[in-house]
């Protein structure tokens, strides 16, 4: 009997029951963790000596899960999946984590990312390249791409995300599975390793939108320690997960979603847009008004400079703490500034290095103006026009990226301009702090595509309840990376 | 210097001290001379911890930004200050600029420079956090946390001082102001104030309306006494003087100083060429939030009248003098005090003797504070009442006020229960008087009207035989007229 390709809900009756006691899950997924680290290298730390949980009426008790790297844990190696922190243990729980703990679940692993979810690729964690278990010449994308991975490969239902540009839904769209990240402050960020403050989400990775509110409804909630975090108390997302969305209206963008506005479309992305068009087919049988809407290409084509410029500038700031110090590995030299050189200069990728340059460079004097205080501008005006949809739609229906994972050795996709708002449009989700989920819509070539739903603020329920009836009616739910053979 | 005049503006940083903890970590907001016991993950900048804004400490900037007669912002922002430095794990301070607008912009302030009232211009006070404390030692330096983090409110004025008088003259005052207003200790001995000094001078007939004709400015850092703001001014001023005598002073850069305690002087640190880039920007982690019109109003009605207005009160319609009203206005609670006992209707120019002579002498010789004195203005009161109905002699006064704290009883009881009333009554006196005239038959018929010394040994007489309770105005009259009656016979 295999348990952990099962739903949260499934496994929870099961304890209950006494049919399977949390160690044997817990054994289960631990040997699935060992077997998914060799193929795909997905975790920074297995926990084997981990204890079982006792099994209470919480729906998470006593089950195995995964935490992505940058969360804050007690007594747990935490690195973020960088050298700068490569052995730093915390003395404190990240809010999320106590929150999950109390549920009574079990953490069996950290799971590896792109370093200080800086990247889209999984193959900047200091631990080495995240494969994707669909391909494993194929990337998770990121930055969650370790708990993507292991998710979609069936270690446990769940693993938490963290989600600045893309970084829950785009690894969810290239593993299969589901990503959900909800509105800004739902869940606090306190011991999440920040990346861009404004723009930083937890979430989680799950093969089921039911499973995604479950482990949400775990971890929302006011938090004394972050400002920015809300009172939620009133909602229950799985409880709203009604399935009737009959009269919901929803919209998707002509200038992302139309193949004519590709000049010379490949094949892959013809068949992306098609797949998705069939599932706005699907979303109007389930009773969904759907209607297409333009939005100025020029706004469109702006928002991935804002995303640079934004996430750069606060990243440079955010990590200026990272010195080797106080703590992290001390670095060599005659005083402290050299030491600190020392310490970032050996600790980080070159990716991260370029971008805190541009951070830098975007926030002095002269030029805050013009790209900084621009970027926030444009940022301000994609809100609005997101706002605006939301006024007339419950939510933004959009296909997630070109089409399939991407091969690790970069044999193609180099980015144009043509299709970078495609790739890059679910950072306006968190450029508004918009509930935003994505599913598994499909498959191109035997591999995964997805789809991303997003709504306005607060509006969690509505937006999850829309993926919860498109995901009944499409037989992607619960998949497992591998099929049969993981049976 | 006659040829010249200076043009001084002000940094004055002041950590607010009466905070419970620190402002935006929730380490407590004490001294503790344990290095590094008062601290919080965030105040070592440990990965994921966020900054909380302590309300109560924008509640004391917005109170002094009011006091400064300056505009408070309609929403609060907090903004990143980027810098690496050692006392700041962070490696950026979290402050307020002056866009967005910071708790306090633009305001004025009146003050009292050797008996003369001085205004001067205020550009912007901002909350920030304070930084770690440093020690320089021989080999090493070592980091103390425990200031890291605490409120620290920066005030930056308009170049609007001439000399290092006025300068130091508005310090004492914003001292005073802190004071009063229970936002800090501000005693620069435990490094609560510190200072910045900016300088520079231009020819004395020159507009200084006209902001072309000003001088370059130079800044000197960390100054942290009031004693070495008027030295690094006065030494500054007499470098730049010096400069413009020997033609060199158009040629001097822009840029900031050091003041050095050990030699007087000050050094060169950097020109404004070599200035840090703060890089700026607004901190995500701290939502803006609205400064509603109620809180500002409840803020304003709980400000105390403060000491230099208090002054004005005590000297122009309570009749004190400079100096009564100087000492009573220096601590608020003893002003408070002082004002309380008036308004329970004491005799002002007594209540201002008593507070100024007995109570604060007792005060500072028992290092006992007024919040722990037993007299209160009720008892000070009835004190008063005692001596000026000539219940008891003011010299009795003095021993109930003892008494009273000794035994801890209202003046009443004590004249009570030692038997201190005063015998005023004149039939009484007058058989005491003849008595002693009695008694002393020999000198009374040789008493010399011309010379009051021979009166004063028969008023002795009647106090002693009266253990000091006869009133002693009436003693003398009687006793007067009694031995002049018996040299006139």
């Amino acid at each position: 009997m295999k348990y952990m390709n099962k739903s949260i809900e499934e496994l929870h009756n099961l304890l209950k029951e006494g049919k399977v006691t949390s160690r044997e899950l817990i054994d289960e997924s631990l040997k699935l963790s060992h077997e998914l680290q060799e193929k795909c290298n997905a975790f920074v730390t297995i926990l084997d000596d981990v204890k079982e949980e006792k099994v209470t009426d919480n729906l998470l008790s006593g089950i195995p899960c995964g935490l992505k790297d940058n969360y804050s844990t007690k007594g747990i190696l935490s690195t973020g999946s960088s050298n700068t922190l490569k052995d730093y243990v915390p003395f404190f729980d990240a809010t999320a984590v106590t929150k999950l703990k109390q549920a009574g679940a079990v953490f069996v692993n950290k799971t590896a990312m792109d370093e200080f979810g800086m990247g889209g690729t999984g193959t900047t964690a200091h631990t080495g390249i995240i494969r994707n278990p669909w391909d494993t010449s194929r990337m998770c994308a990121g930055s969650s791409s370790g708990s993507a991975a292991t998710v979609a490969a069936g270690v446990y239902p769940y693993a938490t995300g963290s989600d600045t540009g893309d970084s829950i839904r785009k690894p969810a769209a290239y593993c299969g599975i589901v990503g959900y990240k909800p509105t800004y402050g739902m869940i606090s960020r306190y011991g999440l390793f920040p990346f861009a403050s404004s723009l930083d989400h937890l979430g989680v990775l799950t093969r089921n939108v039911k499973d995604a509110a479950i482990v949400v409804d775990n971890m929302k909630g006011i938090d004394k320690n972050d400002m920015t975090s809300w009172d939620s108390s009133n909602i229950n997302l799985a409880e709203s997960l009604t399935g009737d969305v009959k009269n919901k209206k929803i919209c998707y963008i002509k200038e992302i979603c139309d193949i004519n506005n590709y000049s010379n479309p490949s094949d892959e992305l013809k068949k992306h847009l098609e797949n998705f068009m069939k599932t706005i087919e699907k979303a109007k049988e389930l009773g969904i008004q759907v209607e297409e809407e333009s939005v100025d290409q020029t706004l469109l084509n702006a928002s991935a400079a804002v995303y640079v410029v934004i996430s750069c500038a606060e990243a440079t700031s955010n990590m200026s703490n990272l010195t080797g110090i106080v703590f992290g590995p001390r670095g060599e030299g005659d005083n402290y500034i050299d030491m600190m050189k020392d310490h970032r200069t050996k600790g980080f990728s070159p990716l991260i290095k370029r971008r805190f340059v541009i951070g830098s460079y975007v926030l002095q004097s002269q030029n805050q103006e013009r790209y900084f205080r621009n970027a926030q501008r444009v940022r301000r005006l994609l809100v609005d026009k997101w706002k605006e949809l939301f006024k007339k739609y419950d939510a933004v229906i959009l296909p997630v990226g070109t089409g399939p994972a991407k091969k690790l050795d970069g044999s193609k996709d180099i980015l144009t301009k043509e299709t970078q708002v495609l790739e890059e449009h679910l950072q306006i989700g968190n450029y508004g702090g918009f509930p935003s989920i994505t599913i598994p819509n499909g498959f191109i070539d035997n591999l995964p595509v997805g789809v991303n739903i997003t709504g306005n603020c607060y509006d969690d329920s509505n937006v999850l309840n829309i993926a919860y009836a498109l995901e009944s009616v499409m037989p992607y739910k619960n998949q497992i990376a591998g099929g049969e053979d993981n049976e | 210097m006659s040829n010249y005049k200076a043009k001084i503006g002000l940094e004055m940083h002041c950590e607010i001290s009466e905070t419970n903890t620190k402002v935006f970590s929730s380490a407590a907001n004490t001294y503790s001379s344990i290095p590094n016991s008062n601290i919080r993950p965030l105040d070592m900048g440990f990965p994921g911890t966020l900054p909380v804004v302590n309300k109560e400490a924008v509640r004391m900037a917005l109170m002094t930004s009011i006091v400064l007669n300056c505009t408070q912002p309609k929403y609060m922002y907090f903004e990143r200050k980027n810098y690496y430095y050692p006392d700041m794990p962070k490696n950026y301070q979290i402050t307020q600029e002056t866009k967005p607008i910071p708790v306090g912009i633009y305001g004025k302030v009146s003050f009292d420079c050797n008996g003369e009232e001085k205004t001067i211009r205020v550009n912007n006070i901002h909350l920030e956090e304070d930084a770690a404390s440093l020690d320089h030692l021989y080999d090493t330096s070592t980091i103390d946390y425990n200031r890291a983090g605490v409120p620290l409110l920066e005030l930056v004025t308009e170049p609007d001082f001439n000399n290092a008088e006025e300068a130091v003259a508005f310090l004492e005052h914003m001292r005073s102001v802190y004071q009063y207003l229970g936002i800090s200790e501000a005693d620069s001995k435990k490094g609560q104030i510190r200072c910045d000094v900016n300088i520079s001078i231009m020819d004395e007939n020159l507009d200084d309306s006209d902001l072309s004709n000003y001088g370059t400015k130079v800044e000197i850092k960390n100054v942290n006494s009031f004693g070495g703001v008027r030295d690094a001014i006065n030494y500054e001023i007499k470098r730049q003087t010096k400069l413009k005598e020997t033609n060199e002073y158009d040629s001097m850069p822009q840029q900031t100083r050091r003041w050095d305690e050990e030699s007087g002087t000050t050094i060169y640190m950097r020109s404004k060429v070599d200035a840090i880039d703060y890089k700026y920007f607004v901190d995500p982690n701290i939502p803006k939030f609205k400064i509603s019109d109620e809180w500002l109003k409840e803020i304003k009605e709980s400000i105390p009248m403060l000491a230099y207005d208090r002054k004005k009160k005590y000297i122009n319609e309570f009749n004190l003098s400079e100096y009564d009203s100087n000492i009573l206005v220096k601590e608020k609670s003893i002003s408070d005090y002082f004002e309380k006992a008036v308004e329970l209707g004491c005799d002002i120019k007594q209540a201002a003797n008593w507070v100024n002579g007995m109570i604060l002498s007792y005060l500072n010789y028992n290092e006992v504070s007024i919040e722990d004195f037993f007299m209160t203005p009720e008892m000070l009161k009835e004190l008063i009442e005692l001596i000026e109905s000539k219940t008891i002699s003011s010299k009795q006064g003095k021993d109930v006020f003892y008494k009273c704290i000794e035994d801890k009883k209202t003046p009443k009881q004590v004249v009570k229960d030692e038997g201190m009333m005063q015998i005023t009554d004149e039939n009484a006196i007058m058989d005491i008087v003849k008595e002693v005239i009695s008694e002393n038959e020999s000198q009374a018929k040789t008493y010399d009207p011309q010379n009051p010394k021979a009166l004063d040994y028969f008023i002795g007489q009647v106090m002693k035989k009266t253990r000091g309770k006869a009133n002693p105005m009436v003693a003398s009259k009687l006793m007067k007229e009694e031995l002049e009656k018996i040299v006139g016979e």
